[in-house]
């Protein structure tokens, strides 16, 4: 237990090492960056909660938090602004206006009702088909938000959420997520699910509901991604529909993945690290674009270089940077075995 | 009586082009337990072989073989790439560097092809019609039928009769037994990927045949349609997963004949949650397959 308290300081540390240093260098696009990755920090670690206890791959993860941000955007674009924004709107919700920091709490509770209902039948499945099924999911979620033009804007841009998601609430929002991650994982359900992990026969003989296990797991997943989406909406303030697909999905997938999907610590060092990378590709991209102009545009290079670093990653160390131990277990126990040789 | 020979045959064509995708997928499952996500790409790859091929002046048939040959090697490529390393690891791993490598494909393609829609070259035959009582019908339609008939019928031949067959079959109920009494592991597994390859490429000429042209995203339907269809079919059933291709195209068309323009746009919300329903009742799926043995 003491472990985990050394793990969520750590982490929480470097959450506001991010922070501050990025404030302190003053430099807007460093700001951007940081905020981007303290959000991707959000979905990461929310994604955690349920693959990293589970041993379950959930490839819906995005499609929630899509959920989250368009509820959100829903209940906080100015009244005065919906007309345009959302012209087709249910008349009773046009009068509907509250503050962000509601509208965030609502975004997690609406994806997590959501992911209640429908993920209760696809957690009964074998272990391939509750994947298999999920990334159907992901495609459903997708497509109501296309097509449900009254409350999405269908495919076209949404605009006009609130600015409101500055560093220092996307700091703290991290930095809550962080500690339920961890607290989630030390609880009964977590511990249950870690076991069904291993050994489901053996989880299972022990009286493990697995099942209901993770469909817990899920439904918390999706509350975070909610969170996530809400947060990310009111700092992007227009996004459409397609920001919440494949890409995006396979992006914080290769974050988790990289980084150790079975703990919070390598969540967090994969988010930190594929940002870092993600962001440099993206830079190197557009410097090859703009040097050759005319001659076609270079697309895709960024995603295949960490298509080929996942599947190095997963060659080399399948269980990622921080395969089963938190950062404060490991330091707890390098200092004990200095003592025992000392 | 033309309407019900209408649904009759479109609920053929696309269920034999469904059935043949999802027994694409199981065939892999089957054996290793593993899903293979670049699935879709292979379908993808026979598509820009035929648009690279196109201004080469070979005849239609010479470039489709091509482009069904092309699917093969990246079968097996798949199967080098993404499965073959990984494989003892865990199921999780495979199924994150199969996904990763179906993006790699994807981005290629993109990269070095291009994020527009490029035209397939496609024979005349593909966009005439013909009239069955009183029915009209692309013939491109019962060509699909017909394929699916010969394909599904040698697959089966293939799996019951022959050697290669019984030895797949054989490492699908028990793999470590099957080593055992001296079945080549990865020849069978690689054999599995040429199969499953084939399979995609033949289909890919048939959907990308529906649409004309081919995007770099142009994997992700089939894909989710053979995710589907197996998991309705229970994921290591051959006969499973034809009986699931059929069913979602049943459910599909009926979707596309009932539903108004408004409520069609969201078929596949319709059709997933339908699928759900079929889960509440039968998590394991409607077919039984072969009793579970180690994975490898």
């Amino acid at each position: 237990m003491k472990q985990s308290y050394l793990t969520a300081l750590i982490l929480i540390a470097v959450i506001a090492v991010i922070a501050v240093g990025s404030q302190m260098l003053g430099i807007r696009l460093y700001d951007r960056i940081a905020t981007n990755l303290l959000i991707s920090l959000v979905l990461v670690v929310g994604l955690q909660t349920f693959m990293g206890n589970s041993g379950l791959l959930s490839f819906a993860h995005i499609g929630f938090m899509g959920l989250g941000a368009y509820t959100s955007a829903v209940l906080t674009i100015p009244a005065q602004m919906k007309g345009m924004a959302l012209p087709d709107l249910y008349e009773f919700m046009k009068v509907v206006e509250i503050s962000p920091m509601l509208a965030m709490l609502a975004a997690g509770v609406v994806a997590a009702l959501v992911a209640a209902v429908v993920a209760y039948p696809l957690m009964r499945l074998s272990d391939a088909a509750a994947v298999i099924t999920s990334f159907a999911l992901l495609v459903v979620l997708y497509t109501v938000m296309n097509n449900w033009s009254a409350l999405t804007n269908g495919p076209r841009t949404l605009f006009g959420l609130p600015k409101t998601t500055e560093m220092p609430i996307a700091a703290i929002v991290a930095a809550i997520v962080v500690v339920v991650a961890l607290a989630f994982k030390e609880s009964r359900t977590g511990k249950l699910l870690r076991a069904s992990r291993e050994d489901e026969v053996a989880a299972a003989a022990l009286g493990a509901n697995i099942p209901h296990l993770r469909w817990r797991a899920f439904i918390l997943a999706a509350f975070i991604a909610g969170i996530g989406g809400a947060l990310w909406g009111h700092f992007i303030t227009s996004f459409a529909p397609k920001a919440f697909y494949l890409k995006e999905t396979f992006l914080i997938i290769t974050m988790l993945v990289i980084g150790g999907a079975n703990t919070v610590t390598g969540a967090v060092a994969g988010t930190v690290l594929i940002t870092v990378a993600y962001e440099g590709l993206r830079g190197t991209e557009a410097a090859l674009n703009a040097g050759s102009s005319g001659s076609g545009q270079v697309i895709g290079l960024t995603e295949i270089v960490l298509a080929l670093a996942m599947i190095a990653v997963m060659i080399v160390r399948p269980g990622g940077l921080f395969p089963n131990r938190e950062i404060g277990h490991i330091l707890t126990r390098s200092r004990r075995k200095k003592e025992k040789t000392a | 009586m033309a309407f019900a020979i209408q649904f009759l045959i479109d609920v053929l064509s696309l269920g034999g082009a469904y059935a043949l995708m999802a027994l694409g997928l199981v065939i892999i499952y089957g054996i290793l337990r593993l899903v293979n996500f670049a699935y879709g790409e292979l379908i993808m790859v026979a598509g820009y072989t035929m648009f690279l091929t196109s201004g080469s002046g070979l005849p239609w048939l010479l470039m489709a073989v091509l482009a069904v040959a092309m699917a093969v090697v990246f079968g097996i490529l798949t199967d080098y790439v993404a499965f073959r390393p990984v494989r003892a690891k865990s199921v999780t791993a495979v199924l994150i560097t199969s996904f990763a490598f179906s993006n790699l494909l994807q981005n290629a393609a993109l990269l070095f092809i291009s994020p527009r829609p490029r035209n397939v070259p496609l024979p005349d035959i593909f966009s005439q019609t013909v009239s069955i009582g009183g029915a009209i019908t692309p013939v491109r339609n019962l060509i699909t039928i017909a394929a699916s008939i010969v394909l599904l019928a040698a697959v089966a031949f293939l799996m019951r009769k022959t050697t290669l067959g019984i030895a797949m079959r054989a490492a699908a109920t028990n793999f470590t037994m099957a080593r055992m009494l001296g079945v080549p592991a990865n020849l069978i597994i690689s054999s599995a990927f040429a199969l499953s390859g084939f399979l995609a490429g033949v289909v890919g000429l048939l959907w990308i045949g529906r649409i004309g042209t081919v995007v770099p995203g142009v994997g992700l339907e089939p894909l989710l349609v053979a995710f589907i269809a197996t998991v309705i079919g229970g994921m290591r059933s051959l006969p499973g997963a034809v009986v699931g291709g059929f069913l979602l195209a049943l459910i599909d068309t009926t979707l596309n004949y009932t539903l108004s323009q408004d409520l069609l746009k969201f078929r596949d919300a319709f059709t997933f949650s339908l699928v759900i329903l079929i889960l509440l009742w039968r998590p394991e799926g409607l077919i039984k397959g072969p009793a579970s043995g180690q994975r490898t």
